[in-house]
């Protein structure tokens, strides 16, 4: 078991404000591990400057695909990140909303398929044949997902709920090594949330994927990862697995506190 | 009679608001006034219905839009004629051949006519691809006619080089030019990406206007040869023929490069930019490349129709590529449907034949051009024609459920 994703001491400042500070984390091939944490944790930030859309101010975050090397990856294009073998659901669902629900998962095999300009132009046999396999690819993802019915609707008009598991499949398409989710269970109703843990489980054992997730839904939390690392204003304040978690005085007081507030 | 009395009011704020400009007429040469009273009367008939129509109308759309989202079934007219194949095919078959015969019924005013419809037609087209598949605000496209227009005349004037080779070095020019510009705007969008495209457009008419000893300053150039026809001498109606039929072609070879373009693995990572740059990225998309590829694909048009344009006009000057050119393809992408390349055609043709054949009320354009805007703005924002998602087909065996999405 080798460490796909191998956080250390990274941090973020937004001017004055440090977001993250000195966060170390693995995640290792097959696992599940969630990151929990109050409101404005930095959970979200996280994600981000793993992912590249931020450049992490300080620290390094290793990633080793599947089958590839260990690659330094802070400060690399976001693009570049994905198509090394990182896929990621947004907090605040960032679908291709005017697009087909199709269209939306074909988008995503982008990083995995070559046709380029003169290809589109002229069309010589492979294009059209490698679209052929886009769509069919990406109708086979929406079917394991469950969402092939609506394959032609507008990803706007589909539920919240199946408007996060498209986002699921979208991040699938491209064939990650490591996905991240950012609150996959929020606005979900209780049905839909078992519906979820279950796809979440059958995804990292049939895709032999790692996974790392965001969640406030602690049962969700609690039966599905393996490991958990707390966060709060931007540190890890605790980690190991949910029953060592749940029973740490620092966490428990971070939630407390946090109750205490609301 | 609430809404009477309300159209009344209107009609004599109306009258009274345009008292001074349509009723006196101040003669300063003979000291007198001329009071045009009827003109009065007219406007306060025309304000009364209006006003009365006018929230009629608006409920009217409405209530058809409460329709729409509750039975999907109530298309407009225009969709639905868009989608249906056969009576597509037919069009355009009939349309081709109206096309092609034109140019030997009709004179040559009505050839120049639609040389100028193709063009914005292949311009609009282009400028598409930016605004309306990739969603970057351009206002700078008559630039990158300039560039192509210009191309074609001083390659000719200073090495000689004849229409053909022009054609496709004047497409490669204007789309490094969009390349060049598209450079130090990566980082922009919306209102800002428009004003520094339209700042672009202006400092390349300045250009092209003080560069005097290159480009001949405001009198432009003058004299570029006609494209040949194998050698043969055409005269000037020859050959205004001659390039009627090179734009139609181009015009057509467009229409079916923009199509395959936007139905790509590349059109729909313009797509993806469109929609959200920050999901488009985590899906793998280089984000700076289908940017660049955006502007080079849109520009590369706008140069192939600036050299057929200076092929057909023999003479061009700055004065043809102003700010007002772009503000007028830009309305035709608007009109027509952003997106939709059927919508661009029937935006030109509105645009650029309707001004044409009405003459009578070329003292009116500009406010007939503003009224038709604003009341697209409000009746049809998504354009005449919207453009419309692909529909896809997957053969499923076990599921029969999976045409049977409703789309
Ligand atoms: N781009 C940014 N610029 C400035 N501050 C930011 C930025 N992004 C996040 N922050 C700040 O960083 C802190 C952490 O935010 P983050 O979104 O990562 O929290 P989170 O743990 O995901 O919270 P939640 O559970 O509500 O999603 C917050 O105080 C937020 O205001
Ligand atoms: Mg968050």
């Amino acid at each position: 078991m080798h460490a796909v994703l191998d956080v250390t001491a990274v941090s973020m400042n937004f001017g004055g404000l440090r977001a993250l500070s000195e966060v170390d984390l693995q995640v290792h091939s097959g696992e599940i591990v969630a990151l929990i944490g109050p409101n404005g944790a930095g959970k979200t930030t996280f994600f981000n400057c793993i992912t590249s859309i931020y450049t992490p101010t300080e620290g390094q975050v290793w990633f080793t695909p599947q089958k590839g090397e260990r690659t330094r990856i802070n400060g690399m294009k976001p693009n570049l990140v994905t198509t090394l073998g990182m896929a990621r659901t947004f907090q605040n669902i960032r679908l291709f909303k005017n697009m087909s629900v199709l269209e939306n998962v074909m988008i995503a095999r982008h990083c995995r398929t070559k046709a380029g300009i003169i290809g589109a132009l002229f069309r010589p046999a492979a294009v059209p044949r490698e679209e052929q396999e886009i769509v069919e690819q990406s109708y086979a993802l929406l079917k394991y997902i469950g969402l092939h019915t609506y394959m032609n609707e507008q990803a706007s008009s589909l539920p919240y709920g199946a408007q996060r598991r498209l986002e699921i499949a979208r991040a699938l398409a491209t064939e990650p090594s490591l996905l991240l989710l950012d609150e996959p269970a929020a606005g979900m109703n209780p049905q839909e949330t078992e519906a979820l843990k279950h796809l979440v489980l059958k995804i990292r054992d049939e895709m032999d994927m790692a996974i790392l997730l965001i969640e406030h839904d602690m049962s969700m939390v609690m039966s599905l990862a393996e490991r958990i690392y707390v966060m709060e204003y931007g540190c890890l304040i605790a980690q190991g697995t949910p029953a060592e978690v749940s029973s740490d005085t620092r966490v428990i007081k971070a939630y407390l506190g946090e109750d205490a507030h609301a | 009679m609430h809404a009477l009395k309300k159209s009344l009011l209107i009609s004599l704020w109306f009258m009274f608001l345009t008292f001074p400009i349509m009723v006196i007429r101040v003669n300063t040469i003979e000291h007198t006034v001329i009071w045009r009273w009827n003109n009065l009367i007219l406007i306060g008939i025309g304000s009364f219905v209006l006003s009365l129509i006018w929230p009629w109308a608006l409920r009217r759309r409405e209530a058809s839009r409460a329709k729409d989202s509750t039975a999907q079934a109530q298309v407009h007219i225009l969709d639905r004629l868009a989608a249906n194949k056969n009576i597509l095919r037919t069009v355009i078959v009939a349309l081709l051949a109206l096309f092609l015969a034109i140019p030997l019924l009709g004179t040559t005013y009505q050839t120049n006519i639609l040389i100028s419809f193709l063009l914005y037609v292949i311009l609009g087209l282009g400028l598409n691809i930016i605004v309306g598949v990739a969603g970057l605000l351009f206002l700078g496209h008559a630039a990158f006619y300039a560039i192509g227009a210009y191309s074609y005349a001083l390659l000719s004037q200073y090495f000689g080089l004849g229409f053909w080779l022009a054609l496709p070095l004047g497409g490669l020019i204007a789309a490094l030019a969009g390349l060049a510009l598209a450079f130090p705007v990566l980082r922009l969008r919306g209102d800002y990406l428009a004003i520094v495209t339209l700042g672009f457009g202006e400092i390349v008419r300045l250009v092209l206007e003080n560069w005097s000893s290159l480009t001949g300053g405001p009198s432009g150039v003058s004299n570029i040869p006609r494209p040949g026809l194998m050698g043969m001498q055409l005269d000037v109606a020859q050959a205004n023929i001659y390039v009627y039929y090179i734009v139609l072609v181009m015009a057509m070879i467009t229409i079916v490069a923009v199509a395959r373009v936007k139905d790509s693995r590349i059109g729909r990572a313009l797509q993806a930019l469109r929609e959200d740059e920050i999901a488009c990225q985590a899906m793998g998309i280089d984000r700076v490349g289908v940017k660049l590829m955006a502007f080079s694909l849109g520009t590369a048009w706008a140069g192939f129709a600036g050299v057929i344009f200076a092929a057909k006009t023999t003479f061009i000057n700055p004065a043809s590529f102003t700010f007002f050119e772009s503000a007028i393809i830009l309305s035709i992408v608007v009109l027509g449907g952003m997106g939709s390349n059927l919508g661009v055609i029937l935006g030109a043709a509105f645009l650029v034949l309707l001004p044409e054949y009405m003459r009578a009320f070329s003292e009116y354009r500009m406010i007939l051009f503003a009224t038709a805007m604003v009341l697209m703005m409000v009746f049809r924002p998504q354009g005449l024609i919207p453009a419309r998602g692909r529909i896809y087909h997957v053969d499923d065996p076990d599921a029969h459920s999976s045409n049977g999405g409703q789309a």
